[in-house]
């Protein structure tokens, strides 16, 4: 029938101990077309194209390529049938240049110049913006991305799997990336990609597909649905798209940052003279892309991270003091009566034990309480079990190793602990990455409950749409150096983009 | 159809916790095996009957009460470093410096049973003896926690060359006491008055070391998982970026940590000379300081399953050092027989992990056909 299909899979089970991550999934990928697989985490598209990609092996289920049944059982095969996927994760030797990189693995003679003519001509068909013979730790997440596609194209694929590409670009290098994914499209490829932004499925794909906890839900045309039906289908019920944002009440100055310096251990500048104010009732986005320095200004004022020079000082409500907190361990900061709580990005390596019981992780904050050495469990088991009541954390009890629970439950269970800390200043870094949408919403909700009791809430986020409907206000970070700060409910989002690659955002450059 | 041969024979896959009546099963089927395996060696290759030679295993550790309680000291003995070893790999930090803990213990021992044995009475001796062990140890524990802790260094290099030390110490030493002159060994300290010794309990010479690790033992459990220090150790384990995240002293914690462990090896060195030997050699910890990695891995770190474990190393040594001499077989065949018992136990780790599942769908389909 279906003559112009690439790929059609047909009744694909695939099963990981007791989860069944694909259930009866069949999908059909058309050629000289842009598909979106949308569904939330852990709904199955990664597992699904990885078994397409040669990754993973279907219990059961055909798929076919060309019309041809096939059987996938490598990435090496997953080739040799045309078939690429880009990873969330880039797999890309650092010290390699860009075409050694793509030509690594190949079988035959190394031969670098025809492999950068022929790089080149990949590039000039499409649009890309590679130099070949740069070398990969030089380069930006935008580019590394393009070297992977780059690379993928190189050995002949028609079909593309992207696997959430969007995440880690700004808005100007997303519309390049969405520039040269159509004209790939209208070369007659193949495209996939697997991605829970709604926004990114409107602007980009022909049809849309949707997964709901391992099942195929249907396959709408882009442009004859919205996002309110996606998310519906998406999340299975109605859901409401809107967040939040109840006006600050009698802000006042609590956190007071001033010309933060900050180098990390090979001695490079991470953060440049930092300056801001962070305010009672309010929420301060943090906007910037990956390494402009989020990272280690919480980790300054938190106390994680030594600092060169600047101070941080924290304006106490209770008692009108002012506490610099600088050159101060996280112990001491507390011993000083200063309630500062911080998600930080790292959940599992840095937040919360891994392989201790959600008790256990309860315990990692207040564990020295009481006199003598041995520990009171009794307390942090009260507080396990009301995190999961509050938070509707799904898990079978509290003495199951956090590491088992979904990615939103394991946020759920860290933003849990530090909220009940009940802090003045709350930090949190992407809490929701990762997250699917109702456990996103949640922590939004969290967030804004913070701001009404009179927290500051400081939140470093990488998606700017949620950022713009959230924060009161959103300060840019651009090569640790505070690009600027706007008002929350003005931002511009291609002011924030241009923002995020040039300090002040001024396009003097081009 | 063709296409249908390339499809993967088996597929390796995580496996969810499984419940432990189902791992121990995976284990004891492992065992089992392993002697089947054991029996299949030693019938091809020695024509012996499988049946004897296990009997003979079992016998040299049951056959008479002496035996036992052999047995039983020498479980006590490897337990004990166990338990020392089992809070600095509760860390992450791999200790491979038992031997030399040990070994500083026994030597301090030995100094304060030959060079005080005039001074103080035996009541006040041994106190004294306990000290110096202890502290002995806990200096061999503290100097490669506090370069590792301030400048980064490898433990497990460091360990491992403190060993050699305490080696060459306790070999210049042994020569210094040397008994009789140009013996090149001690020989049995204080054998006419026994100053130092540890007493017999209830007549037996070993109950005393037995009962000691069995508090140890009782004392390591409850120290790991219900005290602030065993929870410290776990977290730092687990992630030192965490540990640092709550305000736990990172460098503060591994000192602490390796003072601990190196102090019960030299208590154990302590318990080898003063309530074993009643003398000192440079082959005195019998390699236990290694053996203790392997007890310790095998019980997830759990005190409790440790005393299986030992017991489980220090049986099957026994059994295969009797039946080399009982059937005139080459030392290495008893060798070869713990190794394929250990080799299944640890093998069978792999399944309790993964499950493996084969084709089965491609059979299914085949046998259709026909």
């Amino acid at each position: 029938m279906n003559t112009s299909a690439a790929v059609e899979m047909r009744n694909i089970h695939k099963r990981f101990g007791s989860v069944l991550a694909n259930n009866d999934v069949s999908l059909d990928i058309n050629r000289g077309e842009i598909l979106a697989l949308l569904g939330e985490n852990g709904s199955g598209k990664t597992t699904l194209m990885n078994m397409l990609a040669g990754i993973y092996f279907p219990d059961s289920g055909t798929i076919r390529v060309n019309g041809e049944p096939v059987v996938i059982a490598s990435p090496k095969e997953a080739f040799e049938l045309g078939i690429g996927m880009i990873h969330q994760h880039f797999k890309l030797v650092d010290v390699l240049s860009a075409a050694e990189n793509i030509v690594l693995g190949l079988e035959g003679k190394l031969d670098l110049k025809s492999a950068t003519k022929k790089i080149r001509e990949i590039c000039d068909a499409y649009g890309f913006d590679v130099n070949p013979s740069q070398k990969i730790y030089d380069m930006s997440v935008s580019q590394k991305q393009t070297v992977e596609i780059v690379k993928v194209l190189y050995r002949g694929a028609d079909i593309l799997i992207l696997d959430e590409p969007t995440a880690v670009l700004t808005p100007q290098e997303t519309d390049k990336l969405f520039a040269v994914l159509r004209n790939m499209r209208d070369d007659g490829k193949a495209i996939v990609i697997i991605t829970h932004k709604l926004n990114e499925v409107q602007a980009l794909s022909d049809k849309v597909a949707v997964l709901r906890g391992g099942r195929y839900i249907g396959t709408l045309i882009t442009k004859d649905t919205n996002a309110q039906e996606m998310t519906d289908m998406m999340v299975g019920r109605a859901v409401s798209l809107n967040i939040d944002r109840p006006d600050p009440v009698d802000p006042q100055l609590r956190l007071e940052i001033r010309d933060l310096t900050v180098r990390n251990e090979e001695g490079l500048l991470k953060l440049d003279h930092v300056s801001f104010d962070a305010n009672s009732g309010e929420i301060l986005g943090i906007a910037g892309i990956s390494g402009a320095g989020q990272k280690e200004l919480l980790e300054a004022i938190y106390g994680l991270q030594g600092t060169e020079e600047g101070t941080v000082i924290f304006h106490d409500p209770e008692t009108n003091k002012a506490i610099d907190l600088k050159y101060k361990t996280p112990m001491q900061i507390r011993q000083l009566g200063v309630s500062l709580s911080f998600v930080p990005e790292d959940r599992l390596g840095m937040g919360l034990v891994g392989s201790m019981d959600i008790t256990d992780n309860m315990m990692l904050r207040s564990y020295r309480s009481g006199p003598h050495g041995f520990l009171n469990r009794k307390a942090p088991k009260s507080m396990a079990r009301w995190i999961i009541r509050e938070l509707e954390v799904a898990t079978p009890g509290t003495s199951i190793p956090v590491r088992r629970l979904s990615g939103g439950n394991v946020q759920k269970v860290l933003v849990g602990r530090e909220i009940a800390q009940t802090p003045k200043v709350l930090m949190m870094a992407y809490p929701v990455r990762g997250l699917d949408i109702n456990s996103s919403y949640t922590i939004y909700q969290l967030m804004n409950l913070q701001k009404e009791k009179g927290v500051a809430v400081i939140f470093v986020g990488e998606d700017l749409d949620v950022l713009m409907e959230l924060c009161d206000r959103i300060l840019v970070l651009c090569g640790g150096k505070v690009s600027g700060i706007v008002d929350g409910r003005k931002a511009d989002k291609q002011q924030i983009g241009l923002m995020m690659t040039r300090v002040g955002g001024e396009q003097d450059g081009e | 159809m063709a296409n249908k041969t390339r499809e993967p024979l088996v597929h390796i896959s995580r496996r969810s916790t499984l419940p432990w009546y189902q791992s121990w099963g995976i284990r004891a089927c492992a065992l089992i095996l392993s002697l089947g395996v054991c029996a299949l060696v030693t019938m091809f290759t020695t024509g012996e009957n499988p049946l004897s030679v296990f009997g003979a295993i079992y016998d040299a550790s049951f056959s008479s009460q002496r035996r036992t309680w052999v047995l039983l000291q020498n479980i006590a003995m490897l337990l004990s470093v166990s338990l020392a070893v089992v809070p600095a790999f509760k860390m992450r930090f791999w200790n491979l410096g038992g031997e030399g803990q040990m070994l500083a213990g026994a030597l301090a021992t030995t100094a304060c049973m030959i060079c005080l044995r005039d001074a103080f009475p035996n009541g006040a001796l041994i106190p004294v003896m306990i000290v110096c062990s202890i502290a002995a140890g806990a200096l061999w524990g503290f100097v490669p926690a506090f370069f590792k802790a301030k400048w980064g260094t490898n433990e497990t290099l460091f360990t491992l060359m403190m060993n050699y030390i305490a080696i060459q110490l306790v070999s210049f030493f042994i020569i210094v006491w040397e008994m009789p002159k140009g013996a090149g060994q001690i020989g049995i300290i204080n054998q006419s008055t026994e100053i130092g010794w540890l007493p017999p309990v209830a007549g037996q010479k070993y109950l005393l070391n037995i009962i000691v690790v069995a508090v140890l033992t009782v004392f390591m459990f409850i120290y790991m998982k219900y005290s602030k220090h065993g929870y410290e150790i776990s977290v730092v384990g687990e992630s030192v970026r965490t540990a640092r995240y709550v305000g736990i002293k990172v460098e503060k914690v591994i000192i602490r940590t390796m003072v601990l462990s190196g102090a019960l090896c030299g208590l154990t060195g302590l318990l080898l000379v003063s309530g074993t030997d009643h003398t000192l050699t440079t082959t005195i910890t019998g390699g236990r300081g290694f053996t203790a990695v392997m007890v310790a891995w095998l019980a997830k770190f759990n005190p409790i399953w440790m005393i299986l474990t030992s017991f489980l190393l220090v049986f099957l040594d026994k059994g295969a050092g009797d039946i080399s001499t009982k059937f005139g077989l080459n030392k290495s065949f008893s060798d070869i027989l713990t190794g394929i018992i250990l080799f299944f136990i640890i093998g069978s780790e792999f399944f309790i992990n993964y499950r493996i599942s084969f084709r089965h769908s491609a059979k299914k389909e085949e046998t259709e056909h026909v």
